[in-house]
């Protein structure tokens, strides 16, 4: 597989380590919904296409990348650099009840 | 004459020069251009192998990679190779090779035993029998049934020879060097395209190689090679197979470099496993031939037609001196004229209704007896086949007669059609799809950046071929982007003949009510016949791929090459579906066995993976130390006086440190430099304690979880400035924790203003631990005031020592009053060598990580051994660190039942009852006197002989923690070697636990 890395270019996936979906939004620092960040976590798809990944250009540039990826094909639609495309989450509204 | 059976000056080897070489022992002559299979077969000798299952004898079946029968141990002592095909291996003068799987000898196996009872050992056989008998049966007999069956054995020597990696890229990659491999490459090389050839023989050629010496096309080939070698931009590679094509546009080559010598010459490596990154590809590989399955169609003498073709007419080699072909197809009859031509006698056994006319033809001028509507039926002769039983046969109903005919013969060919070599298009992930007329599989539509040509998809003539892998490499350097025109190509020299008339589908011929009943093999080298596939339908398999599984067809070495179709098509006609309907198995790399060697390439023993060496690690190996590899790192394990073994000098040493003071090396602990106006905040998320109000100046102890709630990484992180922390982590974990942060920061909270650096290899670090270490650091950096009121426990100060700067941070990983220097990687030796000097006046002794580890187990410290990934922060008694006032990573679901659960294993210190008892890592706790079954309460995790008790102690995770068992009896079980020591459960606080050393 090759992942063209927004600095390094093209580059073999052997450089690259893979953390995972990147389609979830990571719960905002102050939040203490238990729920939320359960499914943070743990609650993930295993989508059959295209998907929506971290990767981190290890032994490169050591930037966090956004990759999607067919995971049937192994088709690489686009990659971006992380910082660039990442979205923060709202400050929680109330104070909700955390889990026990 | 280098051999009886050679004919004078024929094929294309060298008959000037003469090889010698032995085969179990028996010396003999081949020529240069040789295989070891067509220099035996120049002797006569056909035998050279008996069957995995059955021991049953076995010849050369094939000219190439297909050869499923005649695998050789090639080499004596560490060169040693079990498996080789002896139709792939080049001649070498010398070369040694002996037969396989047989005791005592080739012609005289005991084990043929087997093959009176091959009723019994049939699919599934070994199973069936012994799982079952008794509990735990197949664990008892499976050793000796491997030990029975199986191949070569391997040396037990290292590899002398070296292997290496390397990467090339390309904008075409050309597979096969045949008449569309070759076109393919010129069109590509014209066009001005990067080209690369991939041919797995030593002989650039393909099926032209096989056709007469003199023929139109050598000099069509000489032509085109010719051309080819003056292209800069082509690169050629013979004795080079492509084995995996991998995603976007990667494929795997191994070239064998040196496999054609004695051994490989200095400097020089044996075999090169080749990345290659390519824009298109071309795959012109071929087609392999198939045989039919016939009573005995095993047995020695008998051989695929195209291979008894080739054995004469490129190796000048005689396979036999009357022969009998069987066909079902118009392409063997080519073999046929060719071996009349070379003075063989030839009967043609023909299962179609007619041969085909103009062949027929020739073949009546050369004198050759075709007997269309016909069929062989079964091979007699054991060692060698003898004659040819043949019947009338309808090809449509597969009908056959009783024998009608025994023709005497010592060689049978036998064409049951060509399966083009899709493997290197199915392992893209795309199904091969049937081709009714040619009865084959085909590929189908190409997969992505794949162009495939030649007998691949059809094209069996060699102009048709030509022409196909033109266009094919004309398309692919134009996708790939170069512009140049490709011309045309010539086919002067190459025949244009395409088949008269199709290919009757034949895949087994069923003896008749009154012929004799003999085993009809379908996959030689796993044995496993006609037979086998019906048993398998009978007992209810209908998936190809259970089929493949149960009866192993397929599965062997050769990956069924010449018996993946025949199998299928079987099942198929069993279950009366058709061949499509049933299906292939998929094909995965590699397509032929790939030695580990040329997979690991250079990357063995030392480079296996980088050594990482600390700034003094030459200081220590000149100091006498003993080292130890701690993952990539080599640390200095303990520094032995005269005479002392580890034991000895780690207790030694940790007695020194507690008495006076020791100097230990730990550059290897992870550094991170954390900067940034909100590197404060930063921190404060990742470690579970408070950050906010850390004054420059001082270092603090912090823990960081993961996501879900467990402990990840601990370690000491000091603040040097407003916006500057340096932060340090185990030496495990260093990496990940690097990774960790860097994904917080560029994937979680982009708004922070933080920056991390790596900086482990950057600084060199020593630690220094023992009552007169303040002395000693008093004495070398003058400049500070290491009074316990100005320079207090976790204090931080810069200094710097004869010019070179340096970071003292007062912190004790062993309990003692202790300091740890960071000074840059290039001044470490320097600043080491300063304070061991120093030191002499302060009874400063050497410690290694052996004693490191006694300290902080006697001090009660956990480490890796504890923070395994499985426990959390009250598992390791550190629930009241954590910060209620804000959140942090894994603050939230850290809060979950199952980890809050006072039942968890948590951390506690074990003292054997009997003090001089040793107590075993990984031992298991089970409760005192009681069972010990199952998993026990928890298990031992760090132990030392601890001299400051006195003692032997542990550390361990136990159900319940201190709470429940402190103060009782607990059994630690080491159930492989039936120890028992028996321990109380303690505070793993064993030494010192007020802290009034390190903080006094």
């Amino acid at each position: 597989m090759r992942i063209t890395c927004p600095c390094c270019g093209e580059r073999d996936y052997g450089e690259f380590a893979i953390y995972g979906d990147a389609s979830r939004q990571r719960p905002h620092m102050d939040d203490t919904d238990f729920e939320t960040w359960y499914n943070y976590v743990y609650t993930r798809p295993n989508p059959k296409g295209r998907h929506l990944e971290f990767w981190h250009h290890v032994q490169g540039c050591r930037q966090w990348l956004v990759v999607e990826r067919d995971t049937v094909t192994h088709e690489v639609y686009g990659v971006a650099l992380a910082r660039d495309v990442v979205t923060l989450p709202d400050a929680p509204k109330a104070k909700r009840k955390g889990a026990k | 004459m280098a051999g009886s059976h050679r004919i004078p000056n024929g094929g294309r080897v060298s008959h000037g020069a003469s090889t010698s070489f032995t085969f179990d022992g028996k010396r003999f002559q081949g020529l240069q251009g040789d295989t070891l299979a067509s220099a035996l077969l120049a002797n006569g000798v056909h035998l050279v192998g008996r069957s995995f299952k059955y021991h049953r004898p076995r010849g050369i079946f094939a000219a190439g990679a297909e050869e499923p029968n005649a695998l050789v141990g090639l080499r004596e002592g560490a060169r040693a190779e079990p498996n080789s095909l002896a139709t792939t291996v080049e001649l070498y003068d010398g070369l040694v090779a002996k037969s396989q799987n047989n005791w005592p000898s080739l012609e005289f196996d005991v084990s043929e035993v087997n093959n009176l009872f091959q009723r019994f050992f049939s699919a599934g056989f070994y199973y069936k029998t012994f799982i079952g008998p008794f509990e735990k049966s197949w664990m008892w007999y499976e050793h000796i049934i491997r030990k029975a069956a199986g191949m070569g054995e391997a040396t037990t020597q290292p590899d002398p020879d070296h292997y290496e990696k390397v990467y090339k890229f390309c904008d075409v990659l050309v597979v096969g060097s045949g008449p569309a491999g070759l076109s393919a490459a010129l069109a590509a090389g014209r066009a001005g395209a990067r080209v690369i050839l991939a041919e797995q023989e030593p002989e650039l050629g393909g099926a032209l190689l096989s056709a007469p010496k003199g023929s139109p096309s050598d000099q069509w080939l000489s032509n085109i090679l010719g051309e080819l070698k003056k292209l800069q931009n082509v690169e050629l590679l013979p004795r080079t197979v492509a084995w995996g094509a991998y995603d976007h546009g990667t494929y795997t080559l191994m070239e064998k470099v040196a496999d054609h010598k004695p051994q490989p010459d200095e400097h020089e490596v044996r075999q090169r496993s080749i990345v290659v990154q390519t824009g298109r590809v071309v795959l012109a590989p071929g087609a392999l031939e198939r045989p039919i399955p016939f009573g005995n169609n095993d047995r020695p003498g008998i051989m695929l037609a195209g291979a008894a073709r080739t054995y004469v007419n490129r190796y000048g080699v005689l396979p036999g001196k009357k022969a009998v072909v069987f066909t079902n197809n118009d392409s063997a009859y080519q073999a046929a004229l060719d071996l009349k031509a070379a003075g063989i006698d030839v009967t043609v056994v023909e299962a179609r209704a007619e041969a085909p006319s103009e062949l027929a033809a020739s073949c009546a001028s050369a004198s050759i007896e075709v007997m269309s509507g016909h069929a062989v039926v079964g091979a007699n002769g054991r060692m060698h086949v003898r004659s040819a039983d043949v019947v009338r046969f309808d090809a449509k109903t597969g009908a056959s007669s009783d024998v009608v005919r025994q023709i005497s013969c010592d060689l049978l060919c036998v064409s049951g059609g060509w399966n083009p070599v899709v493997h290197l298009s199915s392992q893209r992930g795309r199904r091969p799809e049937f081709d009714a007329k040619l009865a084959a599989f085909v590929p189908g539509d190409p997969p992505d950046n794949q162009h495939h040509a030649g007998a691949m998809v059809g094209a069996f003539s060699d102009a048709g071929a030509a022409e196909s892998g033109f266009e094919a490499g004309a398309e692919a350097a134009r996708e790939a982007g170069a512009s140049k025109s490709s011309k045309t190509l010539s086919t002067d020299g190459l025949s244009g003949a395409d088949w008269e008339q199709p290919l009757a589908p034949v895949w087994d011929i069923k003896p008749g009510e009154q012929v004799k009943k003999r085993k009809r093999f379908v996959d030689f080298q796993h044995d496993v016949g006609v037979s086998d596939v019906e048993l398998a339908h009978t007992e209810g398999y209908v998936s190809v791929e259970h089929l493949k599984r149960y009866t192993t067809l397929g599965m062997a070495a050769d990956q069924g090459k010449t018996s993946n179709i025949t199998g299928l098509a079987l099942m198929a006609e069993l279950t009366g579906r058709s061949i499509p309907e049933t299906g292939t198995t998929t094909f995965r790399p590699p397509y032929n066995p790939v030695s580990f060697g040329a997979i690991a390439g250079q990357e063995t023993g030392q480079h296996f993976r980088p050594l990482r060496r600390t700034p003094l690690h030459d200081w220590n190996l000149k100091n006498g130390a003993e080292m130890i590899n701690v993952g990539a790192w080599q640390r200095a394990w303990y520094y032995p006086k005269p005479g002392e073994d580890v034991d000895a000098a780690y207790i030694r040493e940790t007695t020194e440190v507690r008495k006076t003071c020791g100097m230990v090396d730990v550059t290897t602990l992870g550094k991170i430099e954390v900067q940034g106006p909100d590197a404060a905040e930063f921190l404060n998320r990742v470690y579970v304690n408070g950050w906010k109000l850390l004054k420059p100046g001082r270092a603090r102890y912090g823990v960081m979880l993961r996501d879900d709630g467990l402990v990840f990484d601990d370690g000491t992180t000091s603040r040097l400035s407003d916006t500057h922390y340096f932060m340090t982590t185990t030496t495990a974990e260093a990496a990940a924790v690097m990774s960790h942060l860097e994904w917080l920061l560029q994937c979680c909270w982009t708004d922070l203003k933080v920056h991390v650096t790596s900086v482990t290899d950057q600084y060199a670090g020593l630690a220094i631990a023992g009552p007169n270490s303040r002395g000693l650091l008093q004495e070398v950096f003058a400049d500070i005031d290491f009074s316990n009121e100005a320079f207090p426990f976790m204090g931080v100060r810069e200094t710097e020592y004869k010019g070179m700067p340096v970071r003292v941070f007062r912190i004790s990983f062993s309990g003692e009053l202790a300091y740890e220097v960071a000074t840059p990687s290039g001044f470490g030796e320097a600043v080491w060598e300063a304070l061991y000097e120093a030191g002499k006046g302060h009874g400063l002794c050497l410690y290694g990580t052996e004693a490191l580890g006694a300290l902080r187990i006697e001090k009660g410290h956990f480490a890796g051994n504890e923070i395994d990934g499985r426990t959390s922060l009250e598992d390791l008694g550190l629930g009241k660190m954590a910060s209620t006032k804000k959140q942090f990573v894994g603050s939230i679901m850290r809060q979950r039942e199952g980890i809050q659960d006072e039942n968890r294993q948590r951390f506690v210190g074990l003292e054997p009852v009997n003090p001089k008892e040793r107590l075993s890592g990984g031992a298991l706790l089970h409760p005192h006197n009681g069972p010990h079954a199952g998993h026990g309460l928890g298990h031992v995790s760090s132990t030392t002989y601890s001299p400051a008790l006195g003692r032997f102690i542990g550390l361990g995770l136990i159900e319940g923690g201190l709470e429940r068992y402190e103060g009782q009896l607990i059994d630690a079980c080491y159930p492989l070697k039936g120890w028992v020591v028996t321990c109380k459960v303690v505070s793993p606080h064993f030494y010192d636990p007020a802290g009034e050393k390190q903080n006094g």
